[in-house]
């Protein structure tokens, strides 16, 4: 909102609201640039790491030694293949169904901070956003699913229903405990909570935050329909499963929104638990790159966070590659059971040590929290405080903050 | 001077219109699955709405529970009772007299409260607007402690992002942020404290629900079929 309205005090009043509009633009098409560029290179990288695990070495021709121009090449392809649509399907909601899933991934974005204040929108209450419009993905599959009036695509759409709304629940849960730890929701603070070296990390705190990580891992696979889970498209049983009837562009839009929750929940994961921004050594620290500094070495600070929160999402994606080729696939029941009897009950295990853990354990590092409470619940007297304090983390930088958009005192 | 374009109205006559056409639409329209979408994108407009007031926490809520729960509703209502590939419903034109008399008489008192308040004619736009998203779901109110109060608090402070959050959970628990000002002992608490009932409800809504889903397996199980019959059943179909 800063951002847009400093830019407005250079157009004619009348004209200030075209500076809403630059701002946000400039936003959505950087996280969309990540989105696509991120999409076409996991395509390529996972071409390569699943030939290396079979020993073999993957595109080698396409653009010189290592098939660089693979996944342009795959993109030509699929812009040129029909676009087939079902003679028995609805058509309607068989064409827009990709674009739901699509449009769900790429909102997740806004809320994923990339470093200290650089994220699109600011939000209190990010972790929770992303978990329910990230919900929403699955909605464009049980469309398309549905829409394509076959029965492999329609046991693929009940196959994910079942799976990811059971897999909400435990992956939840384990969002809970770095929320509880932090005593907010914002990924920002979150993220804040966890400066310094890499002990200071939620993976770290405690015994069970640093078992919640491989629980929170294994319903991240799961939740995006990664192999060892991805039942809804199983090729040995369902063709494709829900992706059976789709071809060409529209096929590789859900494929997009698939790389996008990926990559999404691999940051989720990586601000809750590896320190989002944060690198194992606080280079930015120790060089001072901090705003306190300088406006100039603080940016360059967060430039050195972003890359380090986009290493961390690009490790976790190629990590849900590697055990995509490694791992055969599970059966439903097993898949139902490995939620359901491992999953849930170690996720409430986890929460309920956890919070014994920081109510015993004083942290040194942040004020500790009252235990228990979710939402930052405080006593009274400390809300104010708190408030005051999110307040300023946010306030200080608000480098990307499209609010503004949204809210009329600009206009006004 | 003006700005020509003011977002906030913009995005607010934006979002109130696809509500108020896809809520239309899943009344006119007669497949099952095209309503669910349809009423998935109503609901989703109304979540729109609530981010736009600042009540993000409300906003996140609605599009977990109620666009989560239709998906839901949409897989065990119509993929689990379906016969036909594709189904449609027809209204009959007695259910279509009768819910018009009941929808005409609920919009006219809604529209009859709206004209009644002359506040949300005042010159603050924000608070008429808050107002009217909140005026058809009074169920999400009452779930989340009154949120609406909470928002004008915040909209009062004008500053950074919205924290509905906290004082929504402090509501549940019996403190009500934007009434510590309240010189009144007893008015201070206002409407809240409602943490446990709330979880009672739902815990209660739970063994409901497993207790459906238990029944209507326990029929099926017991049912004089044998798998012995059943394969032979499917050899005679085949």
């Amino acid at each position: 909102m800063q951002t847009a309205e400093y830019l407005a005090t250079y157009l004619h009043p009348s004209w200030s609201w075209l500076a809403y509009v630059v701002v946000a633009a400039i936003q959505c098409g950087l996280l969309m640039t990540l989105l696509l560029v991120a999409a076409a290179a996991f395509t390529w990288a996972e071409r390569k790491v699943s030939a290396r695990i079979q020993d073999r070495l993957g595109p080698t021709r396409t653009g010189g030694r290592f098939g660089w121009l693979q996944s342009p090449a795959d993109g030509l392809k699929l812009l040129c293949k029909e676009d087939l649509v079902p003679g028995d399907a609805d058509r309607t909601l068989f064409l827009t169904a990709p674009y739901i899933s699509f449009c769900a991934a790429f909102c997740t974005f806004l809320a994923l901070p990339f470093a200290n204040g650089w994220v699109a929108q600011p939000m209190n209450i990010a972790v929770f956003f992303i978990l329910a419009v990230g919900g929403i993905e699955i909605f464009g599959v049980i469309l398309g699913g549905y829409a394509s009036a076959s029965k492999w695509s329609l046991y693929g759409a009940m196959r994910e229903a079942a799976q990811v709304v059971s897999y909400e629940i435990p992956l939840g849960m384990c969002c809970v405990i770095p929320v509880m730890i932090a005593g907010s929701m914002d990924l920002v603070v979150i993220g804040e909570n966890q400066r310094g070296w890499f002990f200071n990390w939620y993976l770290f705190h405690d015994p069970f935050t640093f078992i919640t990580f491989f629980v929170y891992l294994t319903c991240t696979v799961a939740g995006t329909n990664r192999a060892p889970f991805d039942l809804p498209e199983a090729e040995s049983e369902l063709v494709a499963g829900f992706l059976t009837e789709y071809s060409g562009f529209r096929w590789s839009i859900f494929f997009m929104a698939e790389y996008g929750s990926m990559f999404v929940l691999s940051g989720l994961g990586a601000v809750l638990f590896l320190g989002g921004w944060n690198g194992p050594i606080p280079i930015a620290d120790l060089l001072q790159l901090t705003p306190e500094t300088h406006a100039v070495a603080g940016f360059l600070g967060n430039a050195i966070g972003c890359a380090n929160m986009i290493l961390k999402c690009t490790l976790g994606v190629i990590f849900m590659m590697w055990l995509r080729w490694t791992l055969p696939r599970l059966r439903i029941d097993q898949v139902m059971t490995t939620c359901l009897k491992y999953c849930v009950p170690m996720a409430s295990a986890m929460l309920l040590g956890a919070m014994v853990w920081t109510y015993a354990v004083p942290d040194p590092r942040h004020v500790p929290e009252e235990p228990g409470a979710e939402n930052a619940v405080a006593d009274e007297g400390e809300l104010a405080t708190a408030m005051i304090d999110n307040k300023g983390m946010i306030d200080n930088k608000g480098m990307i903050d499209n609010k503004g958009m949204i809210d009329n005192k600009g206009g006004r | 001077m003006e700005p020509i374009i003011n977002w906030h109205s913009f995005f607010f006559l934006f979002f109130a219109l696809v509500t108020c056409c896809f809520a239309v639409a899943v009344v006119v329209a007669g497949n099952v699955v095209r309503m669910a979408c349809y009423l998935v994108v109503s609901l989703g407009a109304v979540s729109g709405l609530f981010f736009l007031a600042g009540a993000d926490f409300v906003g996140a809520m609605q599009l977990m529970i109620y666009v989560g729960g239709t998906m839901v509703l949409l897989v065990f209502g119509v993929m689990l009772t379906a016969k036909g590939p594709f189904v449609s419903l027809e209204t009959g034109a007695g259910n279509w007299i009768l819910a018009v008399l009941i929808g005409g008489s609920l919009v006219a008192i809604l529209v009859q409260t709206l004209v009644s308040v002359d506040d949300w004619f005042g010159p603050e736009g924000r608070r008429h607007e808050v107002a009217h998203t909140t005026d058809g779901n009074h169920a999400v109110d009452a779930m989340h402690g009154a949120p609406s109060e909470a928002i004008e608090t915040k909209t009062g402070k004008s500053d950074t992002g919205a924290h509905t959050a906290t004082p929504i959970g402090l509501g549940l628990l019996g403190v009500r942020v934007d009434k510590l000002s309240q010189e009144n002992e007893r008015l201070r608490g206002g409407m809240s404290g409602y943490l446990l009932p709330f979880e009672i409800v739902s815990v209660h809504l739970l063994v409901v629900l497993i207790g459906a889903a238990y029944l209507a397996r326990a029929r099926r199980r017991g049912s004089e079929i044998s798998e012995k019959d059943l394969s032979a059943e499917l050899r005679k179909e085949n």
